[in-house]
């Protein structure tokens, strides 16, 4: 809980950054987050290639590894699609575009802005960030009551990267190579999966 | 955008080798975790910055954050209850 709090710490520290407009605009401009991305991506890898117990993992759990982002995709569209009745102005397949970003907030949404509309790019951009910030906040907390597999479930694509650490922190180190396997599965999906479902729509 | 994919996850392949040559050595580990959580709390930094500056999204937020609030939610407890079956049913240790 007080790794997520300091988490939520720097984004709101940004947040206000970014509104007071208090920064120099060479920052604001330059795109760093994907260096960070690269770098974060290259020290989880390190982390996954020392860690010998996640490999066993792999061994073990074989072929089921499969059935986790197979239930993380089913899950999120039925989930959106159910909700998506009590929202007026969007319909199921919008939702189900929203719901396939999978946490991924920004491939996903400049995908939709790109195939669809800008508004509802927002929307996936907002509701992948709730996502993946609900997923560092509750975790604990769906752990305890939908299993070991809930943080992995909340985080989708996130699940290799952001939430990986609250995720082994509550579901136990032999979880990581399930957690990054599924993310890798998602996010390769995500370009694939919303396209597809704008086509139809 | 196929590309900053291929990208990340070569990086991502490159420190699993790195890793796996390296081994079991407590001291890297423990350095690598502290990395690890710095380089979150940029990315998260970084994303407050992106979001504050956005006007689109600062100007519509109250509507547009109340949509995107409900299909999280149904993403969400959707994708739990998935996969507390799948777990129950495949993955807990009897």
């Amino acid at each position: 809980m007080k790794g997520s709090l300091i988490i939520l710490g720097f984004f709101i520290l940004g947040l206000i950054l970014g509104l007071t407009r208090f920064l120099p605009s060479s920052l604001l401009e330059g795109d760093f987050s994907i260096y960070a991305l690269y770098l974060l991506m290259f020290l989880v890898g390190v982390g996954i290639g020392t860690d010998r117990g996640s490999w066993k993992v792999i061994r073990e759990v074989n072929i089921k590894i499969i059935l986790v982002p197979l239930s993380v995709i089913t899950g999120s569209l039925l989930g959106v699609s159910a909700v998506s009745v009590l929202l007026s102005n969007i319909s199921i397949g919008e939702a189900m575009a929203v719901g396939a970003g999978f946490g991924y907030y920004s491939l996903s949404s400049v995908i939709i802005t790109e195939f669809h509309s800008d508004t509802l790019g927002v929307i996936a951009l907002l509701s992948n960030i709730i996502r993946e910030i609900l997923t560092l906040l509750a975790t604990p907390l769906f752990v305890k009551y939908f299993g070991k597999l809930a943080g992995i479930a909340s985080g989708g694509a996130t699940a290799m990267d952001t939430t990986l650490p609250i995720i082994v922190r509550y579901s136990g180190k032999e979880y990581a190579v399930i957690a990054v396997f599924s993310g890798i599965v998602l996010t390769i999906l995500v370009p694939v999966i919303i396209p597809i479902i704008l086509k139809f729509i | 955008m196929l590309t900053d994919i291929i990208i990340v996850l070569s990086i991502m392949i490159l420190g699993i080798g790195i890793g796996l040559l390296i081994g079991n050595r407590p001291k890297i580990i423990k350095i690598t975790g502290v990395l690890t959580s710095f380089s979150i709390f940029l990315l998260l930094f970084l994303l407050g910055i992106g979001v504050g500056t956005n006007k689109q999204i600062l100007n519509n937020l109250d509507s547009i954050g109340i949509q995107a609030l409900v299909l999280t939610i149904g993403a969400v407890l959707g994708s739990l209850l998935c996969a507390y079956f799948t777990y129950i049913l495949f993955f807990k240790k009897k």
